[in-house]
């Protein structure tokens, strides 16, 4: 007997692949916006306890934008204002710049917090000792104020992770989509969103009980 | 270098429907607010004071919401649920997606909060003939507010972004209407750039709103 034709089919091995890559898809464009994303959110930061008053009137505000505006929306905007400049960008380097420039804006609060969170009083002490200023970035502010806010920085990585499932919306497959799409071929969303939401778990979960473990013990 | 018209009359003509669609993002917003912080401080309860069952149910939901997308989150009440043929409105599965969320975010805060005021002050109330409900809504509850009222409005910003993702599941609030005008007129650009600023608008708002009732409520 002919097997009947139909739409629909179950879902196979191979979808499971189809997903493994989509899941690749989504480490990759986080793991690129989130190191480029942090280095920039650093300068910004500094940038911002720096430069008092005219970082406070320039840079701030357009950083401000960023966290005041749903990602998605940024996401949609700049896919469609990039060609009116002229610029010819896939949805994938359009998902990288936004979350890029989107890791930067929350990095710049947090490295202007572990700027901060150094005291006067010890910086003054490594200028006294004969360290010039960048030495006293490096050396002093750098491994103390990076501590201080770790936590937090870990926290927005794993915040930008999560959100880069928004850039389906430009159409970039990574897991949320790929999972949509085998959605509406397979008709077993149940199974497919389990493994889709295990795999963000399994990432996420662990890494946040790092940070707080961390956390806790460098309270002590 | 701009090859390209702006149109911003059609927008104009729909910005009533536009503002309307912002009435519906904030009503949503709102309401998985304040569901989210009954439901929030009932898990944070369950956590602190139970064990077991309820313990580990209560851990299961602060967990998966906080570590697994809210785009997965608004799915699965999309298309999981449909699996076991709960078929749900968009306006419910965008609330019940948003309350899940910010009930497993507000739930640490509480957590927080509670950890902060110590156990003495409980005692040292009810050593002075306080009943324990009073020494809570007196002594703790007050205290408790105070730290996490700053939280509580991080959330509310957060809640009213998030619902930006209504327009993944056909839910018609500020983002979904602004995709539905742009489909179908193509001036993409100028209806999210529209949009963008509505939100920054209902953002600012919220936050001088917050910062407002903090100046009356805490004033000593």
């Amino acid at each position: 007997m002919q097997p009947s034709l139909s739409f629909f089919s179950g879902f196979t091995p191979n979808d499971l692949w189809f997903l493994a890559e989509a899941a690749l898809r989504t480490l990759w464009i986080s793991a690129l916006s989130i190191s480029i994303g942090t280095v920039l959110g650093a300068i910004f930061g500094w940038i911002l306890y720096e430069g008092k008053l005219t970082a406070t009137l320039t840079l701030a505000p357009v950083l401000d934008v960023f966290r005041s505006v749903p990602l998605i929306i940024q996401l949609v905007l700049f896919y469609n204002f990039a060609p009116i400049v002229g610029l010819d960008l896939d949805p994938f380097a359009s998902g990288v710049v936004i979350l890029t420039i989107y890791t930067a804006a929350l990095v710049a609060n947090v490295a202007r917090g572990g700027i901060e969170a150094v005291g006067l009083p010890m910086r003054r002490a490594a200028r006294s000792l004969g360290m010039t200023y960048w030495q006293d970035l490096r050396h002093v502010v750098l491994p103390i104020g990076g501590r201080a806010v770790f936590p937090a920085w870990v926290g927005v990585a794993l915040g930008v992770m999560k959100d880069s499932a928004l850039v389906s919306v430009l159409g970039y497959v990574e897991l949320l989509k790929a999972s949509q799409i085998l959605i509406t071929r397979t008709q077993e969303p149940f199974l497919i969103l389990t493994l889709a939401g295990a795999f963000y778990f399994a990432l996420s979960y662990p890494v946040s009980r790092f940070a707080a473990s961390l956390e806790r013990k460098w309270a002590q | 270098m701009f090859d390209y018209n702006f149109h911003w009359r059609p927008v104009m003509k729909s910005l009533p429907d536009l503002i309307d669609a912002a009435f519906l993002t904030l009503q949503v917003a709102v309401l998985a607010m304040i569901l989210g912080i009954v439901i929030g401080l009932g898990l944070a309860l369950v956590r602190m004071h139970l064990r077991g069952l309820p313990r580990w149910l209560a851990s299961s939901w602060v967990e998966l919401a906080r570590n697994t997308p809210a785009l997965f989150q608004l799915f699965f009440f999309g298309f999981g649920l449909g699996a076991f043929g709960l078929h749900l409105s968009p306006y419910i599965i965008v609330l019940a997606g948003l309350t899940f969320n910010c009930a497993g975010y507000l739930a640490e805060n509480f957590r927080g909060g509670f950890q902060a005021v110590p156990d003495t002050q409980i005692r040292a109330a009810r050593s002075l003939g306080m009943t324990a409900w009073q020494a809570y809504s007196r002594i703790v509850i007050p205290q408790v507010f105070r730290i996490v009222y700053h939280p509580i409005t991080n959330q509310m910003v957060w809640a009213v972004l998030m619902s930006s993702l209504g327009m993944l599941v056909g839910f018609r609030e500020l983002s979904g209407e602004t995709q539905f005008f742009a489909s179908r007129t193509f001036r993409i650009f100028e209806y999210f750039a529209v949009t963008a600023v509505i939100y920054y608008v209902i953002v600012k708002l919220i936050l001088l709103g917050s910062r407002l009732l903090a100046a009356r409520l805490f004033r000593y």
